[in-house]
């Protein structure tokens, strides 16, 4: 690893950032700044959140609104990976949520706040409607006649799945290593492969396109999510309201009905 | 205010808005040559995961320049006939994926190709091959996008090559096959050979419709482009190196192409000599 590494990392997370906020200032105007004045009521709130939350998360963003009229709540969703190192960069984001610890310590570590488990998770060996390929265990991702998808390793779904694929001492043979987990629910709905590893909740998710088949390994590697109110946040009250909101009953019920698990 | 002062403010504006077009093209690469680590270069790019994705980016566009230069050829030449029935509409529907972002051209090769596409659904039912997730795929997804770049710099080329030669050579007796091949195709072999650079480069660049494609797993389908997507996450100094190696490559085929090629462009010379206006 260089010295100038992280220096480099975050000069081009600006670049890419600039064009974000330059694309964003597009967005209707009339909203006040929040941090302009203190008394003013935030109205804005930028929540990024890993690709797995995607259904969960919209949906807690909405009832936010639908709470605190005129309160518009910005969603980004991707990989974690992705969303911690623009958080790093300085992106005026308010609150950020990702699909595991290791990703949230990288933030931590540089910025300081204290994260939030707000709801658990794991993996499970996912199909296409009516199981085309007849999987039934996790052996079977080592099948070079299936087409199987599964994340990169540089993604926690990735870095789970591989932890779970050690435990079972099955050596993938995958065909695609895909950037985020929904990019692999994706292959798996279109019936473009025939097996992946996917967080349970996106078996869910996927509303009968996709099968979920339970393996004892993948339930063993439980994956956190955390959610940090990013220290400098642009809007640090409609950020901790939101946070609340997550860990409250509302966010618990939410949670459990997409089928995450209690933190 | 006088018509020569104000015909100097808006010459003055010409030039801002020019230095501004300039700037926007230049700046971006400047930043990147900058952010270079040029001391660890050799080592990033030595790297086997990029010599990897290099050879595979390379070889895949070689393989679709060649495809396009099979197809594209005949097509410029059909499309450089304006005699025919139906030209037009025929060049509108090629210069179609010129315009179309690459990511919707992926969708589309899926909705064609995939397990359960209109033509891949039928492969995977009779021979259980299924093209996604291949370096087929890549290639596919290359030539989509690629392929209008030659048509288009081919049929130019054709459209400025003396007919007259081609109209003599028929009338000596010669079959139209012969004429494409020993009179029409020699006068505008620059012409193809620009079309195929550019193909070649458009090709080394694609990435919306690979990775909605074919995918992206190291060997196979990851070319450079989605690689350095992958590293920009997790390896961001490995994403420059690269970055800079594709620039390389690019402003490589780019001078080849002035030093020997432009010449023969239509409209920039290569015309036959003394040809009567």
């Amino acid at each position: 690893m260089t010295g100038r590494a992280p220096a480099l990392t975050a000069a081009l997370t600006m670049t890419l950032l600039g064009v974000t906020v330059a694309l964003g200032g597009c967005a209707p105007t009339g909203t006040a700044r929040a941090g302009d004045d203190p008394e003013r009521v935030e109205d804005r709130l930028v929540v990024l959140a890993a690709a797995s939350l995607t259904d969960v998360v919209a949906d807690l963003a909405e009832r936010a609104t639908a709470d605190h009229p005129g309160l518009r709540v910005e969603t980004t969703f991707g990989s974690s990976a992705t969303l911690a190192a623009q958080v790093l960069a300085g992106a005026p984001a308010d609150v950020l949520l990702t699909a595991s610890d290791d990703t949230m310590l990288t933030v931590t570590d540089a910025l300081g706040g204290e994260p939030v488990v707000v709801a658990t998770n794991h993996l499970q060996l996912a199909v296409p409607a009516g199981n085309p390929g007849g999987v039934t265990s996790l052996a079977d991702l080592a099948d070079p006649d299936l087409t199987v998808a599964l994340c990169a390793p540089q993604v926690p779904c990735g870095a789970v799945a591989a932890d779970v694929l050690a435990r079972a001492g099955v050596v993938a043979a995958p065909d695609t290593l895909e950037r985020d987990v929904r990019a692999v629910l994706t292959r798996l709905t279109l019936d473009e492969a025939d097996a992946g590893l996917v967080y349970r909740t996106d078996v869910r998710a996927a509303d009968g396109a996709v099968e979920g088949i339970e393996v004892p390994q993948a339930a063993d590697v439980a994956t956190e999510h955390p959610a940090l109110v990013v220290p400098g946040a642009p809007h640090p009250a409609a950020a901790a309201a939101f946070v609340t909101l997550l860990t409250g009953p509302d966010g618990r019920r939410a949670f459990a009905a997409a089928g995450f698990g209690p933190p | 205010m006088s018509g020569r002062t104000a015909g100097r403010l808006s010459s003055w504006a010409l030039v801002l808005a020019a230095g501004a077009g300039v700037a926007v093209l230049v700046l971006p690469i400047v930043a990147l040559l900058l952010a270079t680590p040029w001391g660890d270069l050799p080592a990033l790019v030595g790297d086997p995961a990029v010599l990897q994705a290099l050879r595979l980016s390379l070889g895949t566009a070689t393989v679709a320049t060649t495809v396009s230069l099979l197809v594209g050829v005949p097509l410029a030449w059909v499309l450089a006939h304006d005699d025919l029935r139906g030209v037009r509409l025929l060049r509108a529907l090629v210069t179609v994926p010129l315009v179309l972002p690459p990511v919707v051209g992926g969708v589309a090769l899926l909705l064609l190709l995939g397990r359960r596409g209109l033509l891949g659904g039928t492969l995977h039912a009779w021979t259980g091959l299924s093209v996604p997730f291949t370096s087929v795929a890549v290639v596919l997804a290359q030539v989509f996008v690629s392929l209008p770049f030659l048509v288009l710099a081919v049929e130019g080329a054709l459209r400025g090559a003396d007919r007259r030669r081609a109209l003599a050579a028929q009338t000596l007796g010669a079959s139209p096959g012969y004429v494409l091949r020993r009179v029409t195709l020699p006068a505008v072999a620059p012409g193809v050979a620009a079309g195929a650079a550019l193909c070649f480069t458009r090709a080394l660049g694609e990435f919306g419709a690979t990775v909605t494609f074919a995918g992206s797993f190291p060997g196979t389908t990851r070319t450079m482009p989605l690689a350095v997507y992958q590293a920009m996450d997790t390896a961001p100094e490995q994403a420059v190196a690269m970055s800079v190696l594709l620039l390389a490559l690019s402003v490589t085929v780019l001078v080849a192409l002035r030093g020997r090629w432009l010449g023969g462009l239509p409209g920039t010379g290569g015309r036959p000599a003394g040809r009567a206006r």
